[in-house]
């Protein structure tokens, strides 16, 4: 089985790598379109700031290869934000693989909330089968400024102030907004159950 | 719900985590990536690792330890030592660190703070502050504790706030390695003064201080080192201990 994490502008692969191999995987760090086609499962991570990540994509021709994808892609944290369908992040257009605004959290009373949201978090109403070694409310570690909005897409839900989309699910398009490859064994486990697909 | 965390923080050596109290007698605590990998099991939050003696010649040593340390962990991590410029985070990056701390070259030249978070973000930047109570009020220390400033810490943390800084990590060197509690005012006043998290550190000896850090300071994390270290306190009894006074925490 071949794992493609998609190589850009936007860190934290080496992490993501990390974990694949501690579950025993040897995840290939490329930006070019061949491999990336001929993955088996391709991972789309990424922490850092969208238009400039949209902007590498699109010049490296890599959004056209994204959208092409048919076997199972998981998006990651910014992976996730990316794979919606616009961002208020500098007002940003995305991939729109799923029709949901990217929105950024807005603290109801000066410094109630802190932003970014970081740390560990609950996610409910797990509806897919990356979560099937994932008890429901269980921790995952979250660092975000900016949400994906509730839609049917949804297939779990976390809480800051408001409720957001913690995973989206359409097709072969999977994405978590928290970080399984931090997010100590359950986190495991969702890689897990994604590389088994 | 996001939930309190807490971080137990291991001073590296020589590739060896030790501890002192109030920042002297330094004493060897063992091989920082069994620790690392034992606290990560029994469900600590987060790690803290802090090169004391980083200098330029070690630095490729830190990179090595933290690749080692990355492979084995799975909870986010921060590394903080020596960083003073764009590429030495660069460096901790690719090596798999998830954050990093900044401290003495970030107060000597407040724009690295800028450029580090331009560069990675806020949320990978976090600026630590040592600081001593002292003529009324709490003042940054630097060095490790070595240098004295006229500056005050809230002042210096929130400048660090404004220019990107996305967690702040407060040492009160009058509370460290006491076993006396943390510092609750200056905790609280940063706590809930600034739009970041502040990770309260120095002077846990029960679990009792973690309930009033949290509490009583509003702190979104804790931080200690020898209490776990040297097992006086467990994690998993610890996390028991604040569910049951209605603290939430990750189990």
């Amino acid at each position: 089985m071949k794992t493609a994490i998609i190589k850009y502008n936007a860190g934290n692969i080496r992490s993501v790598q990390f974990a694949l191999e501690r579950i025993g995987v040897n995840g290939i760090v490329t930006d070019d379109p061949e491999e990336i086609r001929s993955a088996d499962k391709v991972i789309f991570p990424g922490v850092g700031e969208a238009s400039t990540a949209m902007q590498y994509l699109q010049q490296r021709g890599l959004d056209k290869v994204i959208l092409s994808l048919k076997q199972p892609v998981l998006g990651i944290c910014l992976g996730m934000q990316l794979l919606c369908k616009h961002s208020e992040e500098n007002d940003t257009n995305c991939l729109g693989v799923f029709d949901v605004e990217v929105k950024r959290f807005q603290s109801p009373v000066a410094n109630l909330l802190k932003i970014p949201q970081i740390g560990w978090n609950n996610i409910a109403n797990l509806h897919s089968t990356i979560f099937e070694h994932v008890p429901e409310n269980s921790y995952m570690y979250f660092v975000h400024s900016y949400y994906a909005a509730l839609s049917p897409d949804t297939v779990a839900i976390a809480n800051y102030v408001i409720n957001y989309s913690a995973a989206l699910q359409k097709g072969n398009f999977y994405a978590v907004q928290f970080h399984p490859e931090k997010s100590a064994d359950l986190g495991q486990n969702i890689l897990d159950s994604f590389l088994k697909l | 719900m996001l939930t309190k965390r807490i971080i137990p923080c291991l001073d590296i050596k020589d590739g060896r985590t030790v501890k002192g109290v109030n920042f002297e007698n330094i004493r060897d605590a063992g091989d920082p990536i069994e620790l690392g990998a034992l606290y990560a099991q029994q469900g600590a939050d987060e790690l803290v690792f802090l090169d004391i003696t980083a200098t330029n010649e070690r630095r490729k040593t830190l990179s090595e330890l933290v690749s080692r340390i990355a492979r084995h962990i799975n909870i986010p991590f921060t590394v903080g030592g020596g960083i003073a410029a764009v590429e030495d985070v660069n460096v901790l990056l690719q090596s798999g660190a998830d954050k990093i701390s900044v401290n003495t070259s970030a107060f000597k030249r407040p724009e690295l703070v800028d450029e580090l978070s331009r560069e990675f973000g806020s949320q990978c930047i976090v600026l630590a502050i040592d600081t001593r109570f002292e003529d009324g009020d709490w003042y940054v220390y630097l060095n490790g504790g070595r240098v004295k400033t006229t500056t005050k810490a809230f002042d210096w943390a929130k400048e660090a706030v404004d220019r990107g800084a996305g967690e702040i990590l407060l040492t009160s060197m009058n509370n460290d390695g006491t076993k006396q509690g943390f510092a609750l005012d200056i905790t609280a006043q940063l706590s809930q003064n600034l739009n970041v998290p502040v990770i309260a550190s120095g002077g846990a000896g029960t679990m009792e201080h973690f309930t009033e850090v949290f509490e009583n300071a509003q702190a979104d994390a804790a931080l200690a080192a020898s209490i776990f270290h040297y097992k006086e306190i467990e994690i998993p009894a610890l996390k028991t201990y604040l569910y049951n006074k209605g603290i939430n925490i990750r189990f």
